[in-house]
């Protein structure tokens, strides 16, 4: 039997940052993957590193990654592929321009000063050959976007040699509870240790479930294109006001489209399934946003299955029903940027016993009190 | 422009023919799409054309029998879409397809897929070199557009399709610098055992044997069990070096050089919608899982010609036959028994050389070292040493490995890399290639443009 002080389930991006960090703070750590390393979500990710339009309870975890990120080799090596290229939100009417700039004026006042609102003339200098419908947008010039490949290796080197066990091809059947310790059976063999951290992604739910937590969680399979190479010709990654599109283009070269249409998915085979109709309205828009992109040739569409909570905010928190369990699953597609500082949060978390103040919107209990107070 | 048709064919090669032209004589309707501008496939690829007598000649009797079929395709009265690619297959048969740049779905009963075989690859250090091409793509260019090369080529590799292109070659007017031949030692011995039943195959075997006699008459260059081959140059191809088989290394001046180590199923289609598949050991390659109609583990989804395992045309024409009587089985009109009989009968006897042939000349397998400077991954210029240093790390195989090196993701979907991956993991992991497996397939199966995939989305409400 192995005996780490933290076992960590999960091996996605959230599973490997806090490993880092709890190794790194003195815990040893154990890792159990089911299938490899960025499986699922980390490994289909569109890596945007985006504060940019974030739900407001978002934002102080956010911008503390944010910053993480803009030296993201400090903690893991390597810089991921991070660059600060800056993100946009397009939009095409004047109802949207007001409602966005008393959205901007808002995380102003909140203190928060991540966006600004730029016209027409300055966007077209941001993304030359854009559609002249768009007359302005919401700008955040130190978000970006990184390689999620890069990162998944460069965390996963990072977290080996603070020390991490990792466990590839290893689910877990069965988690109980003796004492001061979790026991935990899988592939992998018994493991003892005295926290456990479900970082379980799109199956979070499920494994909260084998200690009868019950937490509301449905799943996405956001689906993304990839087209052929061609010269530099936007810098920002760019989204619509409206509309489900994220259009950049990679250091490869390709652009890189995604912005959460949806495909189907299947939790017990886990696998998605790609939706050409849909995935039809997403290259509709981006050739309506950049009419000189409609010639390219898609190269690869993919989709990644992740958890989605009903007010899509995730999970990162103690259990509601057991002690030493803690959660970090259900990002609903936005968990990426959060990763390096989510990890952190976590780690503290499990170090002291309690969540830190920028995890206090993302309690387990969220749920059970506010089907009470229903 | 949406398809209304039941029965969808996706390829008119040997299969796709003969199972169109059988579904018409039971009274269907069905709609033949194919990516050329010409019905044949690759094995009769522009059997139509005229051309002179002397490279029509060259090109031989076989090739021109493929003529006949196309005639009685195209008199068939099918739906023929020439021009007209597959770009992905949705669960439930819904098939995305575009033509003259114009993307439109097909929703058949049933799919018969006779997207036949592609070359495996065969990567050598120096095999992106300009002046180094496969020798099925030489071939292509000799039926298409009549080219033979000016100066003399190297050949190198193993199969039948070498031995073929070299008398075709000669019989143009061409000249073969060389032939290296990379069987392994004891091949011919291994296949003995096959050789009672190839017999039946014996018109097959005896044509080869002849072609091989004539080139040799003709003072062709063999080395035999050739190893270590490198292209090398510095714009494009200059010089050869191989070992023979006495172990001396040798080095030769070359200007064009031709690779071949055998054929392939198209399994992108079949893998892409979970078909069931299974690991040919005698091909060293995968093929769809399926039942005496060809239909795969997918209800309704069939499979014809060398897309269903390397068989060759004559098989692949009775494959095709077959399908197309399990498909009007299934819509609910039988063939006669007689019919189903003859094409059965058919089958065997053009399959009874193939263990033989296999045996003749094997694939090479992981026990065989791919150079670390070997390109492996050409759309991202990834080298076999580059794969085995991921593998080392990552050990959940070839899906896991291209994430961490993108080795796969570019326009080829891996069909120039995939079976290359799998040999070098094979051999990391210390397990068989079966066991290993293939790339998970991303779609689109062919590259389509934004603006065709957009055109699927008019007529819906704007969001």
């Amino acid at each position: 039997m192995t005996t780490p002080d933290v076992l960590i389930i999960g091996g996605g991006l959230h599973g490997l940052s806090a490993a880092l960090h709890l190794a790194r703070g003195g815990a040893t750590v154990s890792l159990l993957e089911r299938r490899f390393v960025g499986r699922h979500a980390s490994g289909a990710s569109a890596a945007g590193v985006r504060t940019l339009g974030r739900n407001p309870l978002e934002l102080p975890l956010s911008m503390g990654a944010m910053q993480m990120w803009h030296s993201i080799s400090d903690l893991v090596g390597d810089d991921c592929g991070f660059v600060a290229q800056g993100q946009l939100r397009v939009y095409e009417t004047d109802t949207q321009a007001d409602r966005e700039l008393a959205r901007v004026a808002a995380l102003r006042a909140a203190g928060h000063e991540n966006e600004v609102m730029i016209d027409q003339q300055t966007l077209r200098g941001l993304v030359p050959g854009i559609n002249d419908k768009f007359i302005g947008a919401c700008y955040a010039p130190t978000d970006g976007a990184a390689d999620p490949h890069r990162t998944l290796v460069a965390f996963r080197a990072a977290a080996q040699q603070a020390g991490v066990q990792l466990h590839e091809g290893s689910g877990v059947s069965a988690l109980s509870r003796d004492g001061s310790r979790w026991t935990i059976d899988s592939e992998a063999g018994r493991f003892s240790a005295a926290s456990v951290i479900n970082a379980s992604g799109a199956w979070g739910a499920r494994v909260a479930s084998l200690v009868g937590e019950e937490i509301p969680m449905a799943a996405k399979a956001s689906m993304m294109m990839v087209t052929e190479r061609i010269e530099a010709m936007i810098r920002p990654v760019v989204s619509i006001v409206g509309r489900s599109l994220s259009f950049k283009q990679s250091s490869q070269g390709t652009l890189v489209l995604g912005g959460g249409i949806q495909g189907r998915y299947d939790l017990d085979r886990e696998e998605t399934t790609l939706d050409f109709r849909a995935l039809a309205a997403g290259a509709s828009a981006a050739c309506e946003l950049m009419p000189a992109v409609r010639g390219l040739r898609i190269n690869r569409c993919w989709s990644g299955l992740e958890g989605k909570t009903p007010d899509l905010l995730p999970v990162i928190g103690p259990s509601t029903v057991a002690a030493g369990l803690y959660h970090v699953f259900g990002f609903s597609g936005h968990g990426f940027q959060l990763v390096p500082a989510a990890g952190a949060a976590v780690a503290e978390m499990v170090a002291t016993g309690r969540p830190p103040a920028t995890l206090s919107p993302f309690s387990a209990a969220r749920f059970t009190t506010r089907d009470v107070a229903a | 422009m949406n398809s209304r048709h039941d029965i969808l064919i996706v390829g008119a090669g040997p299969a796709g023919m003969a199972a169109a032209i059988e579904l018409r004589r039971l009274g269907f309707a069905p709609l033949v799409v194919d990516e050329q501008s010409a019905p044949g496939g690759q094995i009769w690829r522009d059997v139509e054309r005229p051309r002179p007598d002397a490279l029509r000649n060259a090109l031989g009797p076989d090739y021109a029998a493929g003529a006949e079929v196309a005639g009685q395709f195209r008199a068939s009265g099918v739906d023929y879409r020439p021009g007209t690619r597959m770009w992905h297959i949705e669960p439930g048969l819904r098939v995305f397809l575009s033509q003259a740049g114009k993307a439109f779905v097909a929703e058949p009963k049933a799919l018969l897929l006779a997207t036949g075989a592609q070359e495996r690859p065969a990567p050598i250090p120096g095999w992106t070199l300009p002046g180094v091409l496969t020798v099925g793509a030489a071939q292509i260019l000799m039926k298409g557009s009549g080219q033979i090369p000016e100066r003399p080529v190297w050949i190198a590799g193993s199969g039948p399709l070498p031995i073929l292109y070299m008398r075709q070659l000669v019989a143009a007017g061409g000249q073969v610098a060389g032939y290296l031949d990379t069987t392994p030692r004891g091949a011919a011995l291994r296949a003995l055992p096959h050789l009672r039943s190839a017999l039946r195959g014996w018109a097959d075997l005896r044509k080869g044997l002849a072609w091989m006699r004539a080139l040799k008459a003709g003072g062709l260059h063999i080395e035999k069990h050739v190893t270590d081959l490198v292209a090398t140059g510095t714009e494009r191809l200059e010089a050869l070096s191989y070992r023979t088989a006495d172990g001396k290394a040798h080095r030769v001046e070359a200007e064009v050089l031709l690779l071949h180590e055998g054929v392939v199923p198209s399994i992108h289609g079949t893998l892409s919608v979970d078909c069931a598949h299974v690991w040919d050991e005698a091909q060293a390659a995968l093929r769809p899982a399926l039942d005496d109609w060809g239909m795969t583990s997918v209800e309704g989804l069939y499979v014809a010609g060398d897309g269903a395992g390397i068989a060759g045309v004559r098989a692949a024409l009775a494959r095709g036959r077959l399908a197309a009587q399990g498909i009007a089985a299934r819509l609910g009109r039988e063939a006669g028994a007689a019919e189903v009989a003859g094409a059965r009968a058919e089958l065997r006897a053009a399959s009874a050389s193939r263990g033989f042939l296999d045996a003749v000349f094997p694939a090479p397998g992981s026990s065989v070292e791919i150079p670390d400077d070997t390109i492996v991954c050409r759309c991202e210029e990834l080298t076999a040493g580059e794969i085995r240093a991921a593998a080392r790390i990552h050990r959940g195989g070839p899906n896991q490995v291209k994430a961490v090196t993108r080795c796969g993701m570019g326009p080829c979907q891996g069909r120039q890399c995939g079976y290359t991956v799998n040999r070098i993991l094979a051999s990391a992991y210390g397990q068989s290639q079966a066991d290993v497996g293939f790339f998970r397939i991303r779609p689109p199966l062919k590259p389509v443009t934004l603006q065709e995939l957009a055109a699927l989305d008019e007529g819906r409400e704007a969001p």
